[in-house]
């Protein structure tokens, strides 16, 4: 397959105060298996929409185009079928979760995920094993686990628990949306790391961000600039060192 | 008012058994339940929660006569066989009489740690107000039995279990348990009062009154999981007398019973003394839940704190009153009061009446209530994860209900009660799934 992903000319809109207000204005993008491709853009531009677009989110409208994943309709799916068919999406933002606590949330993910491809479903020490592999990679104390999902957590234990859930749930194609956001050097490291050792002839990433350093160490096979709702541009690596140097000037005038 | 014409419902459900007392103390009250009649919409303290469910039957007394077998059943259901509450000393009372054979042992129990019946020496003790409040009025004329329960100074209890269970009687019946537990100065107890009920069974009301005395220094936590057959009436009154650096800490689950009430009246009589009284309520169907406290403040130095938290379906209601007085003398009060509902279906409803009635100048209290549906971005995170939507709104229902079950300290006790909650949730997602 050549496709992982394939977006066609995708329309989505939010309703503002009664008003649909469109923000997805005909995207189309491909994204083949084993690939990271990065998708930069200016604030505003539809890149966390798309994202949330692609996860299932309800308050999103598609009014046209397609989405398939995996050959199948993406649109058609419910949240949760579009995690167990491989989509993760690693959120901006991660959700705090008071009264539910990291471990018993993470092994609840991954056997729904199980169960729905399959797979046999994880037992205690089958879990904890794995879990304790994962944490350990990124540098995460066990603390962390026993805490309520991203309660207290620090800017960068939020994304790295984004990254553990990404780890363990073992998908085909994540949607990074700004997990570099926030992240001091180190921490940058350790989250790259943390999706490096992901890459496989299995695993694709769509990789949004604002800023040169996590493509870096991710090495990506495209970037696609994303300007008021669509993609106007897509190239090689050198496109981001075009835009860090240039800024997205020449592309505003282009999608116009 | 006209004694002729009570004011409120009519006694008529316990009309022959009333007629029937004798000693002076059960004549009284059944005196002031004359008068009185039980409450009706009409009595403030009762507007949100009416008790029509009373009227229409007559109460008989239980069957002294129990089948062992659904006895040792209802109980396993509460108290798993093989779990950690197997082993702590208990006293099983069986439709509102001690069930010795279901008991542990006197000589099982702690030293500095005794019990003994009611039915053995009645004392119904100094701390109640049966003409002020008509259902401990009830409960006085007609109590026959319950758990007196003592702690000698400085000893550390540990836990006891106070198990209450409902059994299939020949009709319909009702049961006054009279309990009493008293801390000596310094000493501590967790006191974990279950009741329980057989669901299929007839109606039948359990009617308990609680009296706790808190000597100096002393601790008492009381946990409470009500979990009554669906049909159940369960009308609940706890009276805490705390003397000066005590605790009296509570919290109280409800689950089962048509109809409820958990009814505190708690007194701080001594500096730095400190009250708790939360707990939690997960209601469905036609379900009315209620949790009413009057806390006094009566010293100065003295903590007082309610987080009450609801999780209401259906056509389910929740009721939570929360009385504050502090008196002139009570200076430096520190008061806090937080009532908080989920509402998980447009008709399921909450009423909240806080009330602070101050006479001191310097103190500080504060009260609160949300109502609120689930997090939309809670539950699409959770999606995210693989999670199938019912089951992502069963998580968070019991996130909400286990942060307040949190609160409880002993380790065990909160056990028991988020145990209690992870089933109450399983079968109510396995009735949803059902269709029913």
């Amino acid at each position: 397959m050549s496709e992982l992903l394939k977006i066609s000319g995708l329309h989505a809109s939010i309703d503002a105060d009664g008003i649909p207000k469109e923000i997805l204005r005909g995207v189309d993008l491909v994204v083949p298996p084993g690939e990271v491709h990065a998708i930069m853009g200016p604030n505003g531009c539809g890149k966390s929409t798309l994202s949330y677009v692609l996860a299932g989110r309800e308050e999103y409208d598609v009014t046209a185009g397609s989405v398939s994943f995996m050959g199948q309709d993406l649109l058609a799916m419910e949240p949760e079928e579009r995690a167990a068919a491989g989509l993760f999406l690693a959120f901006q933002a991660p959700v705090e979760l008071p009264g539910v606590n990291n471990a018993n949330f993470l092994r609840t993910a991954v056997n729904a995920v199980r169960r729905a491809r399959g797979e046999p479903e994880l037992d205690a020490v089958g879990f904890l094993k794995t879990v304790r592999a994962a944490t350990k990679n990124l540098s995460m104390s066990d603390d962390m686990l026993k805490r309520n999902v991203n309660v207290g957590f620090s800017g960068g234990e939020k994304k790295r628990n984004e990254v553990l859930q990404m780890t363990m749930l073992q998908p085909k194609l994540a949607i990074l949306d700004e997990t570099d956001s926030g992240l001091d050097v180190d921490a940058l490291r350790i989250v790259a790391e943390g999706v490096k050792n992901l890459r496989s002839p299995d695993f694709s990433a769509l990789v949004i961000t604002h800023h040169q350093r996590l493509l870096e160490y991710l090495g990506p096979d495209r970037i696609h600039v994303m300007v008021r709702g669509r993609i106007v541009r897509s190239g090689g690596p050198e496109l981001a060192k075009q835009i860090d140097v240039e800024g997205y000037a020449s592309f505003l005038t282009e999608a116009a | 008012m006209n004694a002729l014409a009570p004011s409120g419902r009519s006694l008529a459900p316990f009309e022959a058994r009333l007629s029937g007392v004798h000693d002076v103390e059960r004549k009284s009250a059944a005196g002031d339940l004359a008068r009185t009649g039980l409450p009706g919409p009409r009595v403030e303290a009762w507007h949100y929660t009416n008790l029509r469910a009373l009227s229409g039957h007559v109460f008989a007394e239980s069957d002294v006569l129990f089948d062992e077998k659904e006895a040792r059943a209802v109980l396993a259901s509460v108290i798993p066989e093989g779990s950690i509450f197997e082993k702590l000393p208990r006293l099983v009372l069986v439709n509102g009489r001690i069930a010795p054979g279901l008991s542990s042992s006197t000589a099982s129990l702690p030293e500095g740690v005794s019990w003994s019946s009611f039915a053995s020496a009645p004392d119904f003790g100094t701390q109640t107000s049966p003409q002020r409040d008509p259902l401990v009025a009830l409960n006085t004329a007609l109590a026959s039995d319950g758990m007196q329960l003592s702690v000698a100074t400085g000893v550390k209890a540990g836990q006891v279990l106070l198990v209450s269970l409902a059994l299939s009687s020949s009709g319909v019946v009702s049961f006054h348990p009279r309990h009493n537990v008293a801390l000596a100065p310094e000493a501590s107890l967790t006191l974990i009062e279950i009741s329980a009920g057989n669901d299929g069974q007839e109606l039948y009301f359990h009617n308990p009154v609680l009296t706790c005395s808190l000597a100096e220094g002393a601790h008492l936590e009381h946990v409470k999981l009500q979990q009554e057959a669906g049909n159940a009436i369960h009308l609940a009154t706890v009276y805490a007398d705390i003397a000066g650096h005590a605790t009296y800490e509570s919290f109280t689950l409800t689950l089962g019973s048509a109809l409820a009430r958990h009814e505190v009246h708690a007194s701080l009589a001594g500096a730095h003394a400190a009250v708790h009284v939360n707990g939690a309520q997960l209601l469905g169907n036609t379900q009315v839940g209620d949790i009413t406290s009057v806390i006094t403040h009566s010293a100065p130095d003295c903590i007082s704190r309610q987080t009450v938290r609801n999780v209401l379906t259906d056509r389910s209601r929740a009721v939570f009153q929360g009385k504050v007085l502090v008196e002139r003398v009570a200076q430096k009060t520190d008061g806090y009061q937080m009532n908080q509902a989920l509402l998980l279906s447009p008709t399921a409803e909450i009423d909240a009446k806080p009330e602070l009635e101050i006479y001191a100048d310097d103190v500080r209290c504060s009260h609160g209530a949300t109502v609120g549906a689930l997090d939309e971005e809670q539950l699409f995170y959770l999606r995210s994860r693989g999670i199938a939507g019912a089951q992502a709104r069963q998580m968070l229902v019991e996130a909400f209900l286990i942060e307040a079950t949190d609160l409880v300290r002993d380790e065990v006790a909160r056990t028991l009660l988020d145990g209690a909650l992870a089933d109450a949730l399983l079968n109510r997602i396995t009735a949803e799934e059902r269709g029913s």
